[in-house]
């Protein structure tokens, strides 16, 4: 390997343009949607309007009738054939877990679960016939909301008997990691600071661009599952696992997908029902579900209540923090669902040494739509709980918020640093990334503007957010997954092949759906094999052409799959220098690499890897012994997590008179360690950061009582546009904390905006009315609950119930919630 | 978003249009730019057997000079009335609260008459063409008719247009070198505001208009602010004190965005702003 070590890094670290941008961009290309197979007919849902009722009866003569409507199915017309939706990670051994049927037959637990299915020969047809399908429900009582569930008093699935699912406890005293946090919040009571809150992650959609589509083709030898899927081979596994067909009978492709945000990380209710129909009728079949059925049946993302206990001496030097989690799985357990929270145990201590800590996490099951990963996946949910109580603790002792971080995290001396949550930190720099925000965002100038307006006692006031974050990326080293009882480990595969004419054709088993990893990897190749960008080809996301591998989530492709291709290409290399040598004639240890090409040292004798492939190819001349190829594979396990961190500076303005706010002015400075693409971080960044700022400010999935999804839609569900933004400064440090844990240096940068931008957001908006007497403002901050907070000094007031419609008309010739 | 089937058809006449509706009655639905009308079909609140453009009756689009108002054909799209000349001389108002509606794709498609007829209280022209005391003009079988802007709006999603009617256009009495702001309380840029005033002002000030959007199931006119403005001067504070009489008598929603005395008090912040700039000031 040392061979490849000094190559000029020409493409890593060079601003391209990704090369999947214009078909991407344009829509020309193979979205599932997209695809038309010979015969194919068309699906429709049809879902239940109620929260939880009983199916008593399901009337489908008139749907049958229907023009062009080949069958009509429900959940009773299958059985054990439809397979069941999988729960991969339960988080303790005695788990409450409700079964997940794709389509039930006697009971619906959420509003939009799918109770019947009909099969068209236009899509149009099977959405007009499935207004025609009559199911009788037996309405029954629903529990919505985290409060109402944990009383178990209206029960989400009545034979569990309770609404409580798992309760997951880490505690540093217990693994030996810290200390005795009860201790610790005792003594602070006596003599120190305590800080207790109550902060709710409000519950969001992951609202990816392009709706979850499938299609099924049952007619080859494989059955050939499309899906817009974030996890190709993750589906792959859970088909066989769970309908009895056998792996090697299934091919599963994820095509282009425009977005998944997470919210394609899952096994879907609609995937196995396709699959199920596709076999009974032996025909191919296409199912997309429209926007109002996303929103409504796609996975949700983060709702938890959490209630924390920080512990500090006078001078704010934190001695404990303790936390406990309610967190909503809503009907039911998703492929991994109760692990987000869970995911988050490792980082409410973030970049600070705390010298102990607790932490609890109580699942409860509700009548909504069942909830997993969204992009950050419990970890924006720790960032936030900690940064808000930072600056509280600031706020409390009087001091800078970004002082009193600096007392209490861990300096960059100290790496690599076991933290108080057992993870170790291999690198990083605090005081580097925060000296450089505070520099680029002005941060003195603007604290005295808004010492001025306060002073002036200006109708808009200014305040100023700080957001130091690190997160645990790179999903996951195999055994530690293992240990968490996760159903899966964490690996990836990468496969490296020569073509005959000397281009590289580079397979990954992760599954890009928007990132660009087709161009970052094509740099990373060229640039470690010595080829042109142009000649490198990356396949992935169709089990056939890259059949190991565990997908796209938890910034892990670069991190995971990048180093996984690294050692391949290293291979590749290793068993081109068995043929060089053969054909210069030389010996091994004479030959030199550099930019795809061996040549014998002192000398000006050499061949390219080009020609070693074509050699190869007609294998007239080879050394004995050698195999006739000099493609390879690499499977990675990670060793540790990596730990990109940064700090966020926000500026908002506050509108006291109306609660409006506005931001003025955004700064981060991430240190991921090397990067490849600077074009392709400034765009996770700047997408991450608007994810984040619209948790803070807009986005909201609301339930009425009854468990009716009240912002259905776009006009409810409010999405930024780039109308809505600013433009964000974005700077890393000069010197950055280059990861020791792979061959690049490269930490996860994909979720790291979404993680951080939140609590800058909210702490900015909190320090711009603190003087009038405000602590805490629930999120998102709308201009209601701000005003509120600054004139009745309540900032939590919950978000009413109905939203007022905007296309309402005289009649409405259709059952509620039929069809969408 | 499948729309149910409906059959489509495409008069080139006001008259072909009123035989096609009278021909088929409660089963036919009027399309203008279908900016509110498709969504309704395709989450298929509404499932019409007959939908009828007005897309091709040239005679509906346009502005023209009619004495002593300008006259708005019901087809005319948001962004044409926007930069419309005789619009921003005449009607400025209507030319602040066009360019507030949506974002440029919905303007290029979206009417002047199809908001109007739609009659969303969250519209934004609605409360503007209140506030310039508009009049409706409303073709049917027996003739044509003409509405005032206070007996237009009847209710929620509902206008003096009858079943066998249409809108044809509006006249807008010329409100000529009136100062002019539509002030629009929104979360994000492109929504329905919570709360929005209309404020046309003459002088500074000798008259004003003030118009309400969302502070009830119709557009609203702010009258009792509208007499303590009249005569009054154009400082913050006196404006200010009219502002505060905005809310009187109104009975605003409660939503996702806001509750009814959050909107009250919007009501009575935003009159003030819409006034004061309206004033120049
Ligand atoms: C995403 C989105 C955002 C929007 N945001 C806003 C906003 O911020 N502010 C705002 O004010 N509006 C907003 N709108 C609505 C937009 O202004 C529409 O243009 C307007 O409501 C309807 O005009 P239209 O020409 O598209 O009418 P259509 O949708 O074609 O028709 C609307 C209704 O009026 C009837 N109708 C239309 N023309 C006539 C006529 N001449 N005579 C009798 N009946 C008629 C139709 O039968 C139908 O019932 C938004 C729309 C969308 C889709």
């Amino acid at each position: 390997m040392t061979a490849t070590q000094d190559r000029p890094a020409a493409e890593i670290g060079k601003d391209r343009r990704r090369k999947e941008d214009q078909r991407l961009i344009t829509g020309r290309t193979r979205w599932t949607d997209n695809m038309t197979l010979p015969g194919m007919l068309h699906l429709a849902m049809v879902r239940s309007p109620f929260a939880h009722a009983s199916i008593t009866s399901i009337d489908v003569d008139a749907a049958k009738a229907s023009a062009n409507v080949v069958a009509v199915l429900t959940g009773k017309d299958f059985g054990d054939e439809l397979g069941v939706c999988i729960n991969a990670w339960p988080i303790t051994p005695d788990q409450k877990t409700p079964a997940h049927s794709p389509m039930p037959a006697d009971r619906v637990a959420f509003a939009g679960e799918v109770v019947a299915v009909v099969v068209a020969r236009s899509a149009a047809a099977a959405r007009d016939a499935a207004e025609l399908v009559d199911v009788e429900y037996d309405e029954l009582p629903a529990v919505v909301g985290i409060k109402k569930a944990l009383e178990d008093s209206v029960l989400a699935h009545p034979d569990l008997g309770t609404n409580k699912s798992a309760l997951w406890i880490f505690d540093s005293s217990e693994a030996g990691t810290g200390g005795d946090v009860e201790g610790a919040i005792e003594e602070a009571r006596a003599n120190g600071i305590v800080i207790e809150r109550e902060y709710r992650q409000q519950r969001l959609i992951p609202a990816f661009m392009e709706p979850r589509s499938v299609v099924v083709d049952p007619t080859g030898e494989q059955i050939t599952m499309w899906s817009a899927t974030q996890i190709p081979h993750i589906l792959r596994f859970a088909l066989a696992a769970t309908t009895g067909v056998p792996e090697s009978k299934i091919r599963v492709i994820a095509p282009d997908v425009g977005g998944g945000f997470g919210g394609k990380l899952q096994t879907t209710p609609e995937e196995w029902i396709a699959w199920a129909v596709a076999r009974r009728l032996s025909k191919p079949v296409k199912y997309t579900e429209t926007r109002s059925e996303s929103l409504m049946a796609a996975h949700h993302g983060r709702d938890q209540v959490q209630t924390l206990t920080l512990a500090a001496d006078k001078d704010g030097k934190v001695t404990g923090f303790k936390v406990h989690l309610d967190a909503d799985l809503g009907a039911y357990i998703a492929i991994v669902g109760g692990g987000v929270p869970v995911l988050g145990a490792f980082m409410f201590n973030a970049i600070y040494k705390f010298p102990s800590y607790r932490f609890e996490c109580q699942t409860v099951l509700t009548n909504t739509t069942f909830t997993d990963a969204y992009r950050g996946a419990g970890r924006p949910e720790a960032t936030y709980a900690i940064e808000r109580m930072m600056d509280e603790l600031a706020a409390e002792v009087g001091v800078d918020p970004l002082e009193i971080r600096e007392r209490n995290w861990i300096t960059h001396e100290e790496f690599p640093f076991t933290t108080v949550a057992g993870l170790e930190y291999d690198t990083g720099n605090y005081e580097a990334a925060t000296a450089k925000a505070k520099e680029s965002f002005g941060y003195d100038e603007l604290r005295r503007e808004q010492a001025e307006r306060r002073q002036r006692g200006d109708r808009v006031q200014l305040g100023i957010g700080v957001s130091t974050f690190t997160e645990m990326c790179g999903l996951a080293p195999s055994r530690v997954l293992g240990s968490l009882d996760y159903g899966a480990g964490g690996w990836e595969h990468a496969s490296v092949r020569m073509t005959p004419l000397g281009k590289v054709e580079v397979v990954t088993g992760a599954s890009a759906h928007g990132q660009g990893h087709e161009t970052a990897f094509s740099q990373i190749v060229a640039d470690r094999l010595g080829v042109p960008f142009e000649d490198v080809e990356v396949l992935h996301g169709d089990t056939q052409v890259a059949p190991k591998g565990l997908d796209t989530y938890g910034s892990r492709s670069l991190v995971v799959g990048g180093e996984a291709l690294v050692r391949a290409v290293d291979k590749v290399i290793d068993k081109a220098k068995v043929l060089a040598a053969h054909l210069l004639e030389a010996s091994e240890d004479d030959l030199e690499y550099t930019a795809g090409r061996f040549s014998v040292r002192g000398t000006d004798q050499g061949t390219t890897i080009q020609e070693l492939a074509t050699a190869t190819f007609a294998g007239h001349d080879y050394p004995e012994g050698m195999e006739l190829n000099l493609d390879a594979d690499a499977t990675y396990d990670p060793v540790n997590f990596n730990y990109p961190h940064g700090t966020h500076l926000c500026a908002m303005e506050v509108d006291t008179e109306t609660g409006a706010v506005k931001m003025r002015k955004y700064t981060c400075c991430d240190d991921i360690g090397t990067i490849i693409n600077p074009l392709i971080v400034a765009g996770q960044v700047h997408g991450g950061l608007v994810q984040g700022i619209a948790q803070a400010l807009w986005e909201e999935a609301v339930y009425d009582e009854s468990g009716t999804l009240v912002s259905g839609s776009f006009v409810d569900y409010l999405l930024p546009t780039s109308a809505d933004t600013i433009s964000f400064d974005v700077v890393h440090t000069d010197d950055p904390s280059i990861c020791t844990t792979n061959t690049l240096g490269t930490k996860g940068v994909g979720e790291a905006g979404t993680i951080a931008s939140t609590p800058a957001v909210v702490n900015a908006v909190v320090d711009a009315v603190r003087h009038l007497g405000v602590s805490d403002i629930q999120m998102p901050c709308t201009p209601e609950r701000v005003w509120r907070a600054i004139h009745a000094g309540d900032g939590d007031a919950p978000t009413p119930g109905a939203a007022m419609p905007h296309f309402q008309e005289d009649s409405l010739n259709q059952d509620e919630g039929a069809g969408q | 978003m499948i729309p149910a089937h409906f059959d489509y058809l495409a008069p080139t006449s006001v008259e072909e249009a009123l035989a096609a509706l009278g021909e088929h009655g409660d089963d036919a639905k009027i399309i203008a730019g279908g900016q509110s009308l498709l969504p309704v079909l395709r989450m298929r609140l509404n499932a019409p057997e007959v939908v009828i453009d007005l897309g091709g009756i040239s005679s509906l689009r346009g502005i023209r000079d009619d004495g002593d108002a300008i006259v708005i054909g019901a087809m005319t799209t948001h962004h044409a009335v926007r930069d419309h000349d005789l619009v921003t001389e005449h009607a400025l108002l209507l030319s602040k609260a066009a360019a507030e509606v949506a974002d440029a794709q919905i303007r290029h498609r979206g009417t002047f008459g199809g908001a109007l007829a739609h009659a969303d209280p969250a519209g934004d022209l609605g409360a503007p063409a209140l506030a310039l005391d508009a009049q409706f003009v409303i073709a049917g079988p027996g003739g044509t008719r003409t509405v005032e802007a206070a007996d237009f709006f009847v209710d929620l999603f509902e206008t003096a247009i009858g079943d066998d009617e249409i809108l044809t256009e509006v006249r807008v009495p010329k409100h000529t070198g009136w100062g002019a702001h539509y002030e629009k309380f929104v979360r994000v840029a492109h929504q329905w505001p919570i709360v929005a005033v209309a404020a046309t002002v003459r002088g500074s000030i000798d008259e004003a208009k003030v118009g309400l959007t969302n502070m009830g199931s119709t557009p609203l006119r702010a009258s009792a602010t509208e007499q303590a403005l009249a005569g009054a001067s154009a400082t913050e504070e006196g404006v200010r004190a009219a502002a505060d009489l905005a809310a009187e008598g109104t009975n605003p929603p409660s939503d996702l965005n806001g509750a009814s005395d959050y909107r009250q008090h919007l009501a009575r912040v935003l009159t003030g702003r819409a006034v004061l700039k309206a004033a120049g000031s």
